[in-house]
């Protein structure tokens, strides 16, 4: 799609829309076609629920390794001497 | 565990090559950073070779480390980008596609398929361990290319413009790469967790909404 958009453009369609989520979503859309994504977004719930679908895959992306640090187990003692003698090799 | 470091003692020792600062260090981030190198790597031998490489750069690369940054941040990004030099030169296989896993579009723009209400927010879901598992290994599905700008972008919060410079393309391609990662997994995502296909939500919604 043009990114140049004026009011009397026809409105985008799913497919446009689907394409301009990350910038909507990073606040990087130009106002007209923000205001085109948004007008769309206002009169078509499937477009509304992949946005929530996306934003949620964002989300759960984030999260997902949340618990890593609590999860850490030990390191194997072959792997920290192999480590420290490497280093000492190289020096 | 960091905040009983005397980090300045420590990375002073390290400059002046005390063997025992050595080991400190090892002993006390390995663990935290070989999980960091196996989220990129996928496997247990890699992660350890990415490890022992990214403690050789580091404590070569010593005497610039400016204590600017936190040393645990340090290593933590020279393993992901020992991880990613790691993935360059192992890739041999042309990549899969990620089309399967796109939205599909109807002629006149309409997408195909009718997208559902969750009910339960990203919050609430992420409490289950059985969750944040479920999603890992989707994410692990993702085809290479497109998991690693996920990894870079969302997860370690890297710029658009940094990963451009550590995958070496152009910021426009990681931009179109991160919206395909994330359409992506939101179709895996919707395949393994949406209401309905019998895993998250059991026990979580009242019967009564059901």
């Amino acid at each position: 799609m043009d990114l140049d958009r004026s009011p009397h453009d026809p409105p985008i369609t799913c497919r446009e829309l689907t394409s301009f989520i990350a910038d909507y979503l990073a606040g990087e859309l130009k106002a007209e076609v923000r205001h085109a994504f948004e007008h769309h977004l206002s009169l078509c719930p499937n477009c509304v629920q992949y946005v929530a679908d996306y934003r949620r895959a964002v989300a759960l992306g984030r999260g997902a390794y949340d618990d890593d640090a609590t999860a850490v187990q030990d390191v194997p003692e072959e792997l920290v001497k192999a480590i420290l003698a490497a280093q000492r090799s190289s020096r | 565990m960091d905040a009983f470091v005397d980090e300045t003692g420590l990375v002073a020792a390290l400059k002046a090559g005390e063997e025992w600062a050595f080991e400190t260090v090892v002993r006390l981030y390995s663990a935290r950073l070989l999980i960091v190198a196996r989220r990129f790597v996928r496997n247990d031998d890699d992660a350890r070779d990415v490890l022992q490489s990214a403690y050789l750069s580091a404590f070569r690369a010593l005497p610039n480390f400016a204590g600017s940054a936190q040393l645990s941040t340090w290593l933590h990004r020279i393993v992901v980008n020992t991880a990613l030099m790691k993935i360059r030169t192992r890739r041999r296989k042309p990549e899969e596609a990620i089309d399967d896993l796109l939205p599909a579009f109807q002629d006149d723009g309409h997408h195909v398929e009718r997208f559902a209400d969750w009910a339960t927010p990203a919050d609430v879901l992420l409490e289950r361990q059985e969750t944040r598992q479920a999603v890992r290994r989707c994410i692990d599905q993702l085809p290479e290319s497109y998991r690693t700008v996920l990894l870079l972008r969302d997860i370690e919060e890297r710029s658009t413009q940094e990963v451009a410079e550590l995958l070496m393309v152009t910021p426009t391609a990681i931009k179109v790469r991160l919206h395909r990662a994330r359409q992506a997994l939101s179709t895996l995502l919707r395949r393994e967790l949406r209401p309905g296909s019998g895993m998250v939500t059991s026990g979580l919604q009242p019967a009564s909404k059901l």
